[in-house]
C-alpha cells in the first residue's frame, strides 16, 4: 500500500507496466508539442508580447505623454475635459496608467502599426482592452513599447485588471480606432 | 527502547502502527487550527462572491477589498499550510512508526505560525493593508501585515526540519523496513519545495517589511514579482505535492490500494521538484522586461516535466484504485469497479472528485494559461482565479476535506456522527466548487477583471461595458458560492461535532464504511510487473482527459490568432 513501505525492497528494478509506459511516453511527447507551439508562433503568429522595454523615472514618462497629447490632441471627451489625440500612423503613441485613470483617450486608424508605450506613474497597472480582450500588465519605471495593428472600428474600453487601491474599479480609458483616411 | 520512551506510546487498533502521543497532539492541534482558519477564510470568500454577484452587491468598495485580501490569506496560506503541518508529522511519525524528532520544537514552530497568522489578519482588519494576497510593491500595507507573514513563515520553516529530523530519527532508529512509504515520500517532495518557498519568501518579505518601516528606499516592482512568485508559486506546488499524497493515503486507507509502480509514482513526484523551481515565470508573461526565451523556457522548461508528474498521477491513482477494485472481483465491463466504489464513503468521494476536478478543471487551465502567447487572453482576468480555484480548492482543500473523514477516527479516537451530511457534503462541495471555478473562467474570458468591486464602471468617468453574458457568469458564480459555503459548513459542522461528541473509540478499532478495506496482500502483491491486471477503465478515463486537454488547448490558439496584430 501507498503507507507503507513498498513490498519488493528493491522496487526501483521493477519493470513497469506497458499502459504506464505508454501514457508517459504520450504525457512527454505533448509536452513537446506544447513547447513547440509557443516556439511556432514566435515564428508564424502574428500575437506576440514585445519585450522592448526601457527603465524610465516615471515623472520623465508623464512629461513624454503630457507632450503627445498636446501636440496631437483633436478634441475633447464629450464634457469630460480629458483630450482624445490622434497621433499619425506608425509613431509613437503614449499612454499613462494612473491612480485612477488611463490617460489620455487615444484616436488610432484600422490597418495601421502604432509604438504603444505603456508606463505608470505610480503603482502597477493592468491594461485590460475590451472586448478586445487583451491584457498587459503595466510598471511604474518601466516603458514597454508594443506594436499594436488595430483590426476593427468602433470604440474600445481599457480597464485596470491589477488591483491599485480604492479607486481601481473607476480606472478606465478608451481607444477609438476609425477608418484609414 | 527504554519503558518511559514507550509510554509516550500507543498502538493502534487499526493498522498496528505506534502512534507517538506527543507527535499526535501536533497532529491534531496544527489540523483543528487549520480548520478554524478555513471557516475565516470561507466567510470571507462568501463575502467576496456576494459582492461581485450584480444583483446583490454585498459589500462597499472598501470592505470588499479588505475581504478579498482577508480571503487570499487566511485560505490560501493559512488553512493550508497548517493542514500541511498535520499532513508532514502524520506522514513522517506515525506513517514509520517512529518518534517525532523534538516535539518541544514542532511547538515552537507551531505558535510562531500562529503569532504570524494573527498579526496578519489584524493588520488585514485594521484596513490599511488591503495590498492582496500578492502585495505588489509599491503599494505599502503595514509592517506588521508582512511581519506577520514572516513569522508565519519562520514557524512553518521549523515544522519542516521537525519533519526531516524525525525522517533521520526514524533511519537511525530502524523504525520501518526498506524504503519510505510512496505518502511519505511525496511528503518528502512537499516538505524540500516548501524549503525553498519559504526562503523566496524571506528574500522578498524582509526586504519589504525593511521598506514598510522606511529603512530602504526603493524595491523594484518587477525584481519584486520575480521573487515573490518564488514563494507564491512553489507554495502551490506544495500543495499539489501534498494532496497527491493525500490521494494515495485515502486510496490505500480505504480500498488498500497499492501503486501500480512505486518506481513511476516517485518519479513523477521528483519531477515536482526538479521541474517547478523558477515557476514565477508563469505570472510574468504579461510582463516588460522579460525575454521571449526566457518566459518560453521557465514555463516549459522545454518539456513539461511537472506537467508530466501530475500526469502519471492522473493515470496511477485511479489506476491503483481500479486494480484495488478489480482484484476484489468487480470486474464486469469497463466501469465496475467505478460504479460500486465506496461514494457513500465521504473520504473516498471527496479524494476521487478532488482528482477528476484537480486534472480537467485546474490542470487544463492551468497549462493554457501558462502558455506564453495565450497568457494575454487571461491575464489578470477573472480566468485566474477560476483556475486556481479548480487547483487549490477542488484540488487541495477537497482532499484535505476528505482526508479528515479518516483523520478524526484515527488521530482523534472518534466515529464520525451526522453521518448523512458527512456523506453529501463532498459533492455538496465539489458543486459548487467546480460552478465557482467554470464561471469565474467563463466570466474570464468575457473579459471581467478579477480583484475588481464593480464590473458596471458606475462611478467611471469614461464608461465601458462588459457583455450581458458576463454578468451572467457573475450571478452564477454567486449561486455556486453560496453552495460551496454550505458544502464548506457541512463540512466544519460535521468534524467539530465528531471531535467533540462523536463515540469514543477507546482501542477498538472504528467501523469501517462498507465495502470493507482489507486487500488481500499475496493477490496484489505483483502490481507493476507482468502479472498485473488490464485497467482499461483507467485507460478509458486518460484518454478523454487527453482528448479534452489537447481540444482545448488548441481552441484558446484560435482564439489567440483573432486577436489584434501585435509585436
Amino acid at each position: 500500500m501507498a503507507v507503507t513501505p513498498p513490498t519488493n525492497r528493491v522496487w526501483w528494478n521493477e519493470p513497469v507496466e506497458k499502459m504506464e509506459l505508454v501514457w508517459v511516453v504520450i504525457a512527454f511527447l505533448w509536452g513537446l508539442v506544447m513547447f513547440a507551439t509557443m516556439i511556432v508562433w514566435h515564428i508564424v503568429g502574428q500575437q506576440n508580447l514585445s519585450t522592448e522595454t526601457y527603465r524610465i523615472k516615471p515623472e520623465a514618462y508623464v512629461a513624454k505623454v503630457e507632450a503627445m497629447a498636446e501636440k496631437f490632441k483633436v478634441r475633447e471627451e464629450g464634457s469630460t475635459g480629458i483630450p482624445v489625440v490622434k497621433p499619425s500612423a506608425g509613431s509613437d503613441v503614449y499612454l499613462l496608467g494612473r491612480l485612477w485613470d488611463w490617460w489620455p483617450i487615444l484616436e488610432l486608424e484600422k490597418g495601421q502599426s502604432y509604438r504603444l508605450h505603456l508606463s505608470s506613474a505610480d503603482w502597477q497597472h493592468g491594461f485590460s482592452l475590451q472586448p478586445v480582450n487583451l491584457n498587459i500588465q503595466v510598471h511604474p519605471g518601466y516603458d514597454h513599447i508594443i506594436t499594436l495593428t488595430p483590426t476593427e472600428t468602433g470604440a474600445f474600453g481599457i480597464v485596470c485588471n491589477e488591483f491599485c487601491g480604492i479607486g481601481h474599479h473607476q480606472m478606465t480609458g478608451k481607444i477609438y480606432v476609425v477608418e484609414r483616411r | 527502547m527504554s519503558a518511559s520512551a514507550n509510554a509516550e506510546f500507543r498502538t493502534c487498533p487499526e493498522t498496528g502502527l505506534k502512534v507517538h502521543l506527543p507527535a499526535e497532539k501536533l497532529i491534531k492541534v496544527n489540523a483543528v487550527t487549520a480548520v478554524i482558519f478555513l471557516a475565516v477564510g470561507g466567510l470571507f470568500g462568501l463575502l467576496v462572491a456576494l459582492t461581485r454577484w450584480p444583483a446583490v452587491h454585498l459589500l462597499p468598495a472598501d470592505l470588499f477589498y479588505l475581504a478579498l485580501t482577508a480571503h487570499g490569506a487566511n485560505v490560501l496560506l493559512f488553512w493550508i499550510i497548517f493542514f500541511e503541518m498535520a499532513v508532514l508529522y502524520f506522514a513522517s511519525a506515525l506513517l514509520l512508526n517512529s518518534r517525532l524528532a523534538t516535539p518541544a520544537w514542532g511547538w515552537v514552530g507551531y505558535w510562531l505560525m500562529l503569532v504570524g497568522a494573527v498579526l496578519a489578519n489584524i493588520a488585514v482588519l485594521q484596513g490599511d493593508s488591503t495590498v492582496m494576497f500578492t502585495s505588489y510593491v509599491p503599494m505599502k500595507a503595514a509592517p506588521h501585515f508582512y511581519l506577520g507573514l514572516i513569522v508565519f513563515a519562520v514557524g512553518a520553516l521549523i515544522g519542516v526540519f521537525v519533519f526531516f529530523a524525525t525522517l533521520v530519527v526514524a533511519k537511525d532508529e530502524n523504525t520501518y523496513e526498506g524504503s519510505v512509504p510512496l505518502v511519505t515520500f511525496g511528503a518528502i517532495t512537499a516538505a524540500v519545495i516548501a524549503v525553498f518557498t519559504i526562503v523566496s519568501g524571506a528574500i522578498i518579505l524582509i526586504p519589504t517589511f525593511l521598506w514598510s518601516i522606511g529603512l530602504i528606499g526603493y524595491i523594484d516592482p518587477l525584481v519584486y514579482k520575480v521573487v515573490w512568485w518564488g514563494m507564491g508559486h512553489s507554495s502551490q506546488q506544495i500543495n499539489v505535492s501534498a494532496h497527491v499524497a493525500v490521494w494515495y493515503a485515502i486510496a490505500a486507507l480505504v480500498l488498500g490500494a497499492k501503486p501500480l509502480s512505486e518506481k513511476v509514482s516517485r518519479v513523477a513526484f521528483l519531477f515536482y521538484i526538479l521541474f517547478l523551481q523558477l515557476a514565477s515565470a508563469h505570472h510574468l508573461l504579461a510582463e516588460p522586461g522579460m525575454s521571449e526565451g526566457w518566459k518560453v523556457f521557465n514555463t516549459s522548461y522545454a518539456m513539461y516535466l511537472a506537467v508530466l508528474g501530475s500526469m502519471i498521477h492522473g493515470l496511477t491513482v485511479p489506476g491503483s484504485i481500479e486494480a484495488a477494485q478489480r482484484e476484489k472481483g468487480y470486474t464486469h465491463g469497463a466501469f465496475e469497479w467505478l460504479r460500486k466504489a465506496p461514494w457513500g464513503n465521504p473520504a473516498f468521494a471527496g479524494m476521487f472528485l478532488s482528482l477528476v476536478m484537480f486534472g480537467f478543471l485546474g490542470g487544463i487551465s492551468g497549462v493554457v494559461m501558462g502558455t506564453e502567447q495565450l497568457n494575454l487572453l487571461m491575464h489578470n482576468t477573472l480566468y485566474v482565479p477560476g483556475h486556481f480555484h479548480g487547483t487549490v480548492v477542488a484540488g487541495t482543500t477537497l482532499a484535505f476535506m476528505a482526508v479528515t473523514y479518516l483523520l478524526v477516527p484515527l488521530i482523534f479516537r472518534r466515529g464520525l456522527v451526522l453521518n448523512k451530511m458527512a456523506q453529501w457534503q463532498p459533492y455538496l462541495f465539489a458543486i459548487g466548487v467546480t460552478g465557482i471555478s467554470l464561471f469565474m473562467m467563463g466570466a474570464g474570458t468575457l473579459g471581467v477583471a478579477r480583484r475588481h468591486w464593480d464590473m458596471t464602471f458606475s462611478d467611471a468617468v469614461v464608461s465601458v461595458s462588459y457583455p450581458a453574458g458576463a454578468f451572467l457568469m457573475m450571478g452564477l458564480n454567486g449561486v455556486f458560492a453560496v453552495l460551496a459555503t454550505l458544502g464548506g459548513i457541512f463540512y466544519i459542522v460535521v468534524v467539530v461535532a465528531s471531535i467533540l461528541y462523536g463515540p469514543k473509540l477507546g482501542d477498538k478499532a472504528a467501523p469501517k464504511p462498507a465495502p470493507a478495506a482489507a486487500p488481500r496482500p499475496a493477490a496484489i502483491a505483483s502490481y507493476g510487473s507482468a502479472g498485473t491486471l488490464k485497467l482499461p477503465g483507467t485507460a478509458i478515463l486518460v484518454t478523454v482527459f487527453f482528448v479534452a486537454f489537447v481540444l482545448y488547448y488548441y481552441v484558446n490558439w484560435k482564439y489567440l490568432a483573432a486577436l489584434w496584430p501585435m509585436r
